[in-house]
């Protein structure tokens, strides 16, 4: 852990696919942006260096539950001291969309050693708020089903032989998630935002909360734009 | 060490049934230009001369990311840390994939380094110890570790001799220790051996003095593979 703390301040979303988090943290973005503020998004898995490797690793199924839980966190090191870290020493306010707690719920339920996990991202900062869109599982799997989506094997958790079919693994594998992020969001203490509530709603919800828990006053740009 | 008392240094990976390995595994660990190479492919011919089966892994000949990894140590623009996850990532897909398939087959498994090597060059750039034996917690405990300890003249003379120039990373260029590649490839091999010291003492494997014949060191290798396998083999004996 970093002895001194970063000026910045660290905000991450995390919920289930469907739940709306993605939505709702490009509206903060938008409101943070226009606000003038020093503000930067990042997302999940996407570092370019290691992008590659994870493609190709899920394309052809060559990913273990333990080499799944590493090349994501080696994608998580280099954005979070690429990007992250200095954003936050230069005193940004940085937007995860999804943060370590993904890798913790999903490697989890692929049957990794959670003490393991959470050792290995050790050196992260837990951040100032981590946002968890909650909702009841049928409504999260009928967002993301009724579009009849082409699931990919990963994200219907089909290396885990949770069925042949792969909706119905996809299921079972939310499921399985959900019920880590629900024992996660108690541990370190997640903001549990109601995501039925139409998007509107919400993201006045989520300005409230970060409105009212940063001083935003402190993070004006200093760069013309 | 019989197959119902293999294990691994932590709790094991998920999916792997330590019981069902029968084979063995031999680490050798050392610096370039230690000798490795060329004692792993003398060791591999003598058992395969004996009758084993034998099976070879190294560092970055992953499936999964040794190409990534290569092509990332060209571009020298990883951070330490994201390194360190990409070797034990390149680490891990072998274990699953090769060493653990070939120990269950029954085969003898050398390996060109292990997660020693990884762990002492990532200690040298600043990863916390307890950090790094989390992180490579779920590998199996080798049979044996033979760490090839070379003194700085010999290094430097085999070196020089056989590539004709220093590597970039093996000289620690990265850790800007000194310009001069010839000062920094000597403290940045001193540390390494520093970092190995304290592992050799947190793990309890045996340095062997390399800086001899390869001849006499092989009959030495030899000697301890062989009571090493007879253990493991009792009805395989080696005469």
């Amino acid at each position: 852990m970093t002895p001194k703390r970063e000026p910045g301040v660290l905000i991450a979303v995390e919920g289930l696919d469907g739940s709306g988090k993605s939505t709702q943290i490009h509206l903060l973005y938008e409101w943070l942006y226009g606000l003038r503020l020093r503000v930067h998004f990042t997302e999940w898995n996407s570092s370019s260096l290691v992008r590659d490797a994870t493609r190709r690793g899920k394309r052809k199924q060559l990913l273990t539950p333990t080499t799944f839980s590493l090349i994501h966190a080696t994608d998580f090191a280099d954005r979070y001291e690429r990007q992250i870290l200095p954003m936050l020493r230069g005193g940004y306010i940085v937007l995860c969309d999804r943060y370590i707690f993904t890798s913790f719920a999903r490697d989890a339920v692929r049957g990794c050693d959670p003490e393991w996990v959470r050792r290995m991202y050790g050196f992260a900062r837990v951040p100032d708020f981590t946002l968890y869109f909650r909702l009841p599982l049928e409504t999260a799997l009928g967002r993301i089903l009724e579009g009849r989506p082409r699931l990919k094997y990963f994200e219907a958790g089909m290396d885990l032989d949770l069925s042949p079919d792969i909706t119905e693994s996809f299921r079972i594998f939310q499921a399985r998630v959900m019920q880590q992020y629900e024992g996660l969001a108690s541990e370190f203490g997640f903001t549990v935002m109601d995501a039925t509530r139409n998007v509107h709603d919400q993201q006045q919800e989520v300005r409230r909360i970060i409105g009212a828990g940063v001083d935003l006053s402190h993070y004006r740009t200093r760069v013309p734009r | 060490m019989t197959p119902r008392e293999r294990r691994c240094f932590g709790s094991p990976p998920p999916g792997l049934d330590l019981a069902r390995l029968t084979g063995a595994l031999v680490v050798i660990e050392g610096p370039d230009s230690s000798g490795r190479s060329t004692h792993i492919g003398l060791l591999a011919d003598w058992l395969e001369q004996e009758g084993y089966a034998v099976a070879q892994v190294g560092l970055k000949r992953s499936r999964l990311v040794g190409k990534e990894l290569e092509a990332a140590k060209e571009g020298n623009a990883l951070s330490p840390r994201t390194m360190s996850l990409f070797y034990a990532t390149d680490f891990y897909d072998q274990l699953e994939n090769t060493i653990v398939p070939a120990m269950r087959a029954g085969s003898v498994v050398l390996a060109d380094r292990y997660i020693f090597t990884p762990m002492a060059r990532d200690a040298v750039r600043g990863a916390d110890a307890d950090w790094l034996a989390s992180l490579y917690s779920k590998a199996i405990v080798p049979d044996a570790v033979f760490y090839l300890q070379v003194s700085d003249r010999t290094l430097v003379d085999r070196t020089l001799a056989s590539h004709g120039g220093l590597d970039y990373w093996e000289s620690g260029m990265d850790l800007g220790l000194e310009r001069d590649w010839f000062g920094s490839f000597i403290k940045y091999q001193r540390k390494v051996r520093a970092e190995f010291r304290k592992l050799q003492q947190r793990y309890g494997f045996e340095a062997i003095n390399a800086n001899g014949s390869i001849p006499g060191i092989q009959t030495e290798i030899k000697e301890r593979v062989r009571r090493v396998l007879h253990a493991l083999y009792p009805h395989h004996a080696i005469p």
